[in-house]
């Protein structure tokens, strides 16, 4: 929990040197509580009070990298409950199960399935984040043999090694060292000797409870040994992994409880794939950071990633695309031109009806700092001098022969403006809904 | 160390709402905590989930979806019965989506007789919605209600433009009603306000604050609708305290996902699972941010959102 500009103050020397570039120590202590100031800009602060106000800074759930290079991927460090109130921060990590049990080839079938899961969608990149690398055999040596196919397969792919078993453990995270791995599986039962081998290791450690008592109990103990936990209620129902996701969240930042104050682990294995993918939902939308499948079907990863997607945008800045003229189909120089706006949502449902009509076009995508017509249109970012400076800009005169621009509908009272702008071009008015597209451009064809 | 839970409760709780008649009535609503949150509070009714079923044909369906209702699509009563008798629908949405004047213009008298039949021939809860065409569903859906008058049935949607002669037959009819605006929780609360302003009770009121499908805008609806029933249960407000719909469906089966082949983008995987995907995961997330009754189309799609619903019952 943050400490307040009087609680700050409480823990300074209370000279009023003023080093710190601040008249006295109140002053200072409240730039802290707002952070504006650093603690090490006070040369004469204690130890003790160093170490009190860096717990108390934190964030409420703990920031956590899993790999390392290109496909390293940041867990944790969430501040809200509800998406409306701050944009989510770091995506739940989708990682996918192999079983030790695997011949060789299935294993790297699976990996391989892994590394060509990227999707390239509304302009991110998204992809299967790690292997769950799991001792299903209870034999050290398999799950080792597994480990080192992976690091050689896949050297870049972030891995979690479950087992109960520090000395498996030890063997199998040895290809992982220093790459931030994950070691999946410390109970009450082995907590000290699986801390050990995570730390040798450098690896986060994930919890597996039975309950959140427990949870809390373990992480307490853990922590002094490797501070990068994860944890596991030991929640599989739908039903209760709803509820220890939403108690540990809130007991992090509402309460500021840090003994749950790491990010969450959820198991979504079920037999039935279909049944798998929306339990997976729930972990999506409430609160997992690492969700493990037992699945990795190319449907599945592609609805599951789009959730992620949807679910992790900024509430209040809208997925854009950058302003330029998109070729649908390789279009000729007679062929229609259509203008659009930056939001993502508007550009992909425009350019998706577009290609549906299998008419080859080009689509001007006007930065209207991604709002979508209406609101464009009414925020004033989308008006007919914009359109006519971008079109002038871009150079499209050159390469096109019929000077004529398809607007949308919506927007049919910018016409004249537009033509009055846009000297020797004919502008006309389109569908109102993009659905309408197919029909109307196939009528002019 | 022990750890004390830190359940939340809430001083406000959404309206419980009876649709249909006899054995097969469903209640939605009555939570005084988020959706599935039965651990801290109360949460009486589980999410209903309502098979679509047109009174024409669906030919602007998906392929994938028209042919699950191949034998029975032509004829409305048909299809209905076969959701009820064969795939155990506990409630059915009749979307009178031929009287819209571009896909036949069907008289509102027509409508009516289909409402009529379809009401007649299943048992469950009816939910009649007009072709979302403001001007033509204030004509169709008073002529909708009147034949459904007595079946407790949802009538919908009323929205800023047209709700004044739809809220008054839901009233003389004696139906409950679902209230239509764009993605906005003020919004939504203005046209309650409206809504109740003439005389129509808050207590039989739905909320559809529009839906939308995964990747085409879908965390709008998921917060607005977050924000509604927080509204609902934190700050008490009874204007926002009817349960909510997701009209799922309509949204999903026009996507591209949903009828992408394989064959032209084998990265997206097969076509017949991602477009059951598409609507379930749809789906399961809005009933996550507080649907209380979804519109579905794909009985694959159904079935997974109800082992889900089970399994966070259980
Ligand atoms: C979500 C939303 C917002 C979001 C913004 C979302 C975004 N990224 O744009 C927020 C909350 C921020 C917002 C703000 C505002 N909004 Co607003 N908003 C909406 C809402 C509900 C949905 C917009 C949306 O996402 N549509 C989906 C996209 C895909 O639609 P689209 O871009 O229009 O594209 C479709 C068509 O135009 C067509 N199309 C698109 N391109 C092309 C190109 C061609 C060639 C063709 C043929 C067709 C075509 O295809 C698409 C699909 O059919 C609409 C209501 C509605 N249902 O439209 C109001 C709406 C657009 N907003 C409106 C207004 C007034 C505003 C505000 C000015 C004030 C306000 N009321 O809040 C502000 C302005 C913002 C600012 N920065 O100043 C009004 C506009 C009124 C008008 N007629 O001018 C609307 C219509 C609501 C209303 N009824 O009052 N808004
Ligand atoms: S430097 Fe430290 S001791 Fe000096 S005034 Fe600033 S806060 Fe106080």
């Amino acid at each position: 929990m943050a400490l307040t500009g009087v609680e700050i103050f409480k823990l300074l020397p209370k000279t009023n040197c003023k080093k710190c570039g601040q008249p006295t120590c109140l002053a200072f202590a409240m730039k802290l509580a707002q952070r504006q100031a650093s603690i090490d800009q006070c040369p004469d602060v204690s130890e003790e009070a160093k170490q009190k106000l860096g717990e108390a800074s934190a964030p409420p759930i703990r920031p956590i990298t899993l790999g390392t290079g290109a496909r390293a991927v940041k867990i944790g460090e969430e501040t809200v409950l509800f998406r409306h109130e701050k944009k989510f921060v770091n995506p739940s990590a989708i990682s996918v199960k192999i079983s030790d049990n695997l011949s060789q080839a299935d294993a790297e079938k699976v990996v391989a399935g892994i590394m060509e899961s990227e999707i390239d969608r509304v302009g991110q990149k998204l992809r299967v984040d790690a292997a769950f690398l799991s001792n299903d055999s209870g034999d050290a040596s398999k799950l080792a043999a597994l480990a080192s196919l992976v690091a050689s397969r896949a050297p870049e792919l972030p891995v979690i090694i479950s087992t109960t078993s520090p000395d498996a453990a030890e063997a199998a995270l040895k290809p992982f060292a220093g790459k931030n791995a994950v070691l999946y599986g410390a109970n009450k039962d082995n907590l000290e000797a699986m801390a050990q081998k995570a730390k040798d290791a450098k690896a986060a450690l994930a919890i597996a409870a039975s309950g959140l008592d427990e949870a809390a109990e373990l992480t307490e103990k853990a922590k002094a040994i490797v501070p990068d936990l994860i944890i596991d209620s030991g929640a599989r129902k739908a039903g209760e992994m709803l509820r220890d996701n939403t108690y540990v969240r809130r007991a992090a930042i509402k309460k500021g409880f840090k003994p749950l104050g790491y990010p969450v682990i959820n198991f979504v294995g079920r037999g039935d794939n279909m049944l798998e993918t929306v339990v997976a939902v729930l972990s999506v939308t409430k609160y997992a950071s690492i969700i493990v499948l037992d699945h990795l079907e190319k449907w599945q990863s592609l609805a599951l990633f789009s959730l992620r997607q949807n679910i992790y945008t900024d509430p209040q800045v809208p997925m854009q695309v950058q302003q330029n003229i998109y070729k649908v189909g390789e279009p000729g120089p007679k062929a229609p031109f259509l203008i659009t706006t930056n939001f993502s949502l508007t550009y992909f449902i425009v350019s998706g009806e577009v290609e549906n009509s299998k008419v080859p076009c080009r689509l001007a995508v006007l930065d209207s700092e991604g709002l979508s017509v209406l609101t464009a249109w009414a925020a004033g970012k989308f008006t007919a001098s914009k359109i006519a400076q971008f079109i002038k800009e871009s150079g499209i005169e050159a390469e096109i022969e019929n000077k004529e621009l398809i607007i949308p509908g919506y927007v049919a009272i910018l016409s004249g403006a537009i033509e009055d702008k846009l000297e020797g071009w004919k502008i006309t008015v389109g569908p109102r809904e993009a659905n309408g597209l197919p029909a109307f451009l196939k009528s002019r064809a | 160390m022990s750890f004390a839970p830190p359940k939340e409760t809430w001083s406000g709780k959404t309206f419980e709402i009876t649709i249909g008649n006899g054995a097969k009535a469903v209640k939605i609503g009555g939570e005084n905590v988020f959706s599935f949150h039965g651990f801290e509070g109360n949460y009486p009714n589980k999410p209903v989930i309502a098979y679509e079923v047109q009174d024409i044909p669906p030919d602007d369906w998906p392929q994938m979806a028209k042919d699950v209702y191949a034998g029975v699509s032509a004829d409305p009563v048909t299809w209905a019965k076969h959701c009820v008798e064969k795939l155990g629908a506990k409630a059915v949405a009749l979307r009178l989506a031929g009287t819209h004047p571009d896909k036949g213009d069907i008289s509102a008298d027509q409508a009516a007789e289909t409402v009529k039949k379809v009401a007649s021939a299943v048992d469950v809860p009816l939910i009649i919605l007009g072709s979302n065409h403001a001007e033509k569903d204030s004509v169709v859906l008073v002529k909708a209600a009147e034949a459904a008058k007595g079946t407790n049935a949802l009538l919908g949607k009323a929205q800023e433009a047209n709700y004044k002669t739809i809220v008054a037959a839901a009233l003389a009819n004696d139906l409950k009603l679902i209230a239509m605006s764009e993605l906005d929780i003020n919004l939504s609360k203005q046209l309650n306000i409206l809504i109740t302003q003439m005389g129509f009770d808050k207590e039989r009121l739905v909320t559809d604050p529009m839906s939308s499908a995964l990747s085409y805008g879908l965390e709008y609806t998921y917060s607005v609708m977050e924000r509604i029933k927080l509204a609902a249960l934190a700050q008490n407000d009874a204007v926002l305290q009817g349960p909510m719909l997701a009209d799922v469906g309509m949204y999903v089966w026009k996507v591209k996902e949903t009828q992408a082949l394989e064959a032209d983008l084998p990265q997206w995987g097969n076509l017949k699972d991602r477009g059951v995907a598409w609507e379930a995961v749809t789906a399961t997330s809005l009933l996550v941010a507080g649907t209380n009754l979804a519109i579905m189309r794909h009985p694959d799609a159904v079935a997974a959102v109800e082992k889900f619903i089970a399994e966070m019952e259980g």
